[in-house]
């Protein structure tokens, strides 16, 4: 399989082997790495690893959605399961087998932009590591009826995986993706350096999701880039409910005219748990629309961190851009760190960010009374009411219910059952 | 009319109207210094300031120390604009003075001095409003008098030097101890070459009805101003400190650093009000911070206008049960000009409040920055924040950031940020245009309601100015 590849991903991945060892590790005054715990990028003693897991176990423990276009179960990085059944002249395929068949195709998109959120060391990491993942080329025109479904497993302990997911879609074409990264066993720990590059044509629809459920002892970094072409509209969602320390960094480039990017998720932190997150909303055309949405409900001794920025290159005129990150503190012994940024070179632009972080108020609890609920059970529905808020913008009730029931699932290992 | 022609046709005529009246600074007398410290910065200069000052021991090691922190510490470029390495430390004349004291009476004023003054206004202000005056021209003040019945209350306003010598036993205890000289690199190079400012002690329970005020003059060419300013007010006491600053226009960059430490006991309240009108090639790099203990208020009235790059974020540590904080600010960045201001709050008790409110206008290629940060530790209950900031920007190559960072621990606080960035909008002006203005009236009118809101914070005598300040004196200059 390994002599196969072509020359030009082997030589990629030499320079980005290179580069990720010349590049220096994040330090503590570096502005992308403000607030963040930089003992967690100590990935000493991890390495990459063939999967002991059985692997039937595996694919049975992979339930999504239930009906999917195309369904892909990978445990450390290799395909153990695949059923595909898109129309003819969609690609989706594992990445492997894609370089493959559709090199050209795949070196068109692959890792082309530049990762400025703070992870560039990492992202030369997962580069040079890279071996599969999905990647999926939708033609001009056509849709994929259903939703493509992957999953991640990390098996075994002190082991480091790298997926990727590379979506691109032509002209006028719609697709929605769903990557769930989950552990073998809740014990083992280990390192994900996940990957996912969305380049929406124009006028299309590329709709992403990521389930990031891994066990509470890995450690996990996700890097995505979004691009919009004329016209095009991307949909990115995130829920964070596994991991002891997550590090997501969303980046969307509004490359065409009109285009518009929703940049939506949820992060329930539990325990000792720690999610660093880091956005940029990078207006490059005028006329374009972003709208973040982020929602943290923190608990116990967890710890989140928010850093979004968006920026409005010069000449990027009738720009609306929108940054909301809301925390929502659960415990005396939680921690939210905000920082919600603005750069703007150009005028008539309407942009505007807000951060709040507060409790349930004492009035929302009393209302709830009143009418005969119990006050663990208020809070129980307030806080899941809050996290709905930012699901219900995916706007299609099968994600929606799939995303949902990971949420009930992480209330449910709360101690006070998400009270 | 389309949006793209009336951005053209307006571009010149709002710069002229949202420009202010800048020429009024714009004047210079020949110097006459018996004491220059001559240009850069080593151990000599300190000791020559120390020497000429007549420093006590105590001051002398104080500054020394600060100097080696000064030279251990980096530019903080790793997050602050790069333009911070076009000051020459080298090129800057550390210390100037005629090594006079500062005088009570206008009238003992050196002539060229008391003139700078007068064509500035100010014992015009002090006869109409105000309860005492210190004029610094340079390195040290010119002028120094407040009204008599406060001195009988025990009310001291006194040049730092003055407060140090005079005052150890209340100066010494606070003095460097709400900024330490290690806080970052300029506080470290006031602290090794201080000179001027203002030492204020209010008594227990003395509320001054006037305020007092300082205005700070640059005259020469390449100078840096490091004043010093420590107010006290001791408890249940209330002071209002207005300061001013400009300088002529040179051709070559002149710093200001100042240290401005504000020490609220017990239910005290100051207010701390700067109309900063510096000319566009002043460096003004200035570290404010109060401190409020139990039930005390600190507020700082913040307004930039000029400066060729001001970073300035006052603060507020609140020490003590139901302190409160408060910053409100107005910049103003024309071309040529960089505007990073904000505040930091520093909640250190339960049931302390912080309130941030900005309002910046970009102008030209004006860049306006708001940088702000909100620190909530655990253990505390009860505190709240709130921050607002607002972006107006006026033309398309006009640049405006935010920046801010907010921490909070714990389920039983609450704090809320918001920012905005708009323009002022054609359906607005087509409306006021509607109404018989001129295009020029009806942006001056759309930026003036933008800002009113703060304008009337502050004290009546300088929102009038301020206004007319920032009034877009439009009539006659569109057509």
């Amino acid at each position: 399989m390994i002599t196969t590849l072509p020359a030009w991903f082997t030589e990629r991945q030499q320079a980005a082997r290179a580069r990720y060892e010349s590049l220096p590790a994040p330090k503590r005054n570096d502005e992308t790495w403000r607030f963040s715990n930089l003992k967690q990028l100590d990935f000493a003693g991890f390495e990459m690893a063939a999967s002991n897991a059985s692997a039937k176990d595996l694919i049975a423990r992979s339930h999504g959605l239930g009906k999917t276009a195309a369904k892909f179960v990978f445990a450390n990085d290799q395909l153990i399961h695949s059923e595909c059944h898109v129309a003819a002249g969609i690609v989706c395929l594992p990445l492997a087998d894609a370089l493959v068949s559709h090199s050209d195709l795949v070196k068109a998109h692959f890792m082309k932009q530049e990762t400025r959120l703070g992870s560039a060391k990492f992202a030369a990491l997962h580069e040079a590591s890279v071996s599969n993942g999905l990647f999926v080329h939708v033609p001009d025109n056509t849709e994929v009826a259903g939703t493509i479904e992957v999953h991640h497993w990390t098996c075994g302990a002190d082991t480091m995986g790298f997926p990727h997911t590379l979506v691109v879609t032509g002209k006028s074409s719609k697709v929605r993706v769903i990557d769930i990264f989950r552990s073998a066993d809740e014990l083992s720990p280990g390192v994900v350096i996940a990957y996912n590059d969305l380049a929406a044509g124009q006028n299309s629809q590329l709709d992403y999701v990521a389930i990031q459920a891994v066990n509470e002892v890995t450690r996990v970094i996700q890097i995505n880039e979004t691009s919009t072409a004329r016209d095009a509209s991307a949909k990115g969602f995130i829920l964070n409910i596994g991991a002891s320390w997550a590090r997501n960094e969303s980046l969307s480039r509004l490359e065409g005219a009109g285009s518009r990017s929703d940049m939506l998720s949820v992060s329930i932190p539990a325990r000792e748990q720690e999610y660093d997150q880091r956005t940029f909303q990078h207006h490059v055309s005028p006329g374009a629309y972003s709208d973040l949405l982020y929602k943290n409900s923190l608990y116990d001794h967890s710890r989140t961190i928010f850093s979004g920025l968006i920026f409005v290159d010069e000449g990027a005129h009738h720009t609306d851009a929108y940054q909301t990150c809301r925390n929502l503190l659960m415990s005396d012994t939680c921690e939210a760190n905000s920082m919600p940024g603005l750069e703007i070179n150009a005028d008539q632009v309407k942009c505007s960010h807000g951060s709040t972080s507060s409790q349930i108020s004492d009035e929302e609890i009393f209302y709830l009374r009143a009418r005969g609920i119990d006050p663990v059970r208020a809070r129980q529905l307030i806080a899941r009411g809050f996290s709905v808020e930012a699901v219900e913008r995916l706007n299609d009730e099968a994600t929606e219910a799939l995303v949902l029931g990971f949420i009930d699932d992480k209330f449910a290992h709360i101690a006070s059952g998400g009270a | 009319m389309s949006y793209e022609d009336a951005t053209t046709t307006l571009d010149h005529e709002t710069r002229e109207a949202i420009d202010i009246d800048r020429s009024k600074g714009d004047f210079t007398f020949p110097e006459r210094h018996k004491y220059d410290a001559g240009r850069g910065l080593s151990e000599k200069t300190v000791d020559y300031i120390c020497d000429v000052k007549n420093d006590p021991q105590w001051v002398r090691e104080f500054r020394h120390k600060a100097y080696k922190i000064f030279n251990e510490k980096p530019m903080p470029t790793n997050w602050a604009t790069k333009d911070l390495e076009n000051i020459h430390f080298d090129d800057i004349r550390y210390y100037l003075s005629d090594g006079e004291k500062p005088k009570r009476s206008w009238d003992e004023v050196p002539e060229e001095v008391l003139k700078t003054f007068e064509r500035l206004g100010i014992p015009e202000q002090e006869r109409a409003f105000l309860a005492g005056v210190e004029a610094q021209y340079d390195s040290e003040a010119a002028y120094s008098n407040m009204k008599e019945e406060l001195t009988k209350q025990g009310v001291i306003f006194v040049t730092s030097a003055e407060g140090l010598k005079e005052h150890e036993e209340i100066f010494r205890p606070w003095f460097g101890k709400v900024i330490p000289s290690g806080d970052n690199k300029f506080s470290a190079l006031n602290s090794a070459v201080f000179s001027g400012g203002s030492f204020i002690y209010i008594p227990k329970g003395v509320k001054l009805k006037q305020p007092l005020q300082a205005y700070f003059r640059i005259n020469s060419e390449s100078f840096g101003q490091f004043e010093r300013t420590l107010i006290i007010a001791d408890e249940g006491a209330e002071v209002m400190y207005m300061e001013g600053c400009t300088a002529p226009k040179f051709e070559t960059a002149t710093l200001h650093s100042a240290v401005v430490e504000l020490v609220a006991l017990k239910g005290a309240k100051i207010q701390y009000v700067t109309v900063q009108n510096w000319s566009s090639n002043v460096f003004n790099l200035v570290t404010k911070r109060g401190l409020a203990m139990e039930d005390a208020e600190v507020r700082w009235i913040d307004c930039n206008i000029g400066s060729r790059l001001t970073m300035k974020y006052p603060g507020v540590i609140m020490k003590g049960r139901r302190a409160r904080g408060e910053v409100i600010s107005i910049a103003l960045a024309n071309t040529g000009q960089h505007q990073d201001t904000g505040a930091k709050m520093i909640h250190a008790a339960d049931e302390t409040t912080s309130n941030i409110v900005s309002k910046s206008i970009s102008v030209g290629e004006g860049r306006a920055t708001y940088r702000g940060q909100v620190h909530i530790p655990k253990h505390l209950k009860g505190c709240k924040n709130n921050t607002e900031c607002d972006a107006l920007l006026i033309n398309s190559h006009s640049r405006t950031d935010t920046y801010p960072a907010i921490t909070v621990r714990g389920n039983r606080h609450a704090t809320q940020h918001e920012a905005s960035v708009s323009q002022v909008s054609e359906e607005m002006l087509f409306y006021m245009q509607q109404r018989g203005l001129n295009e020029g009236q009806a942006m001056s009118l759309a930026v003036n309601g933008f800002i009113n809101d703060l304008v009337r914070e502050f004290p009546m005598e300088y929102s009038v100015e301020l206004k007319r300040l920032i009034d877009l004196e439009m009539e006659g200059s569109v057509g």
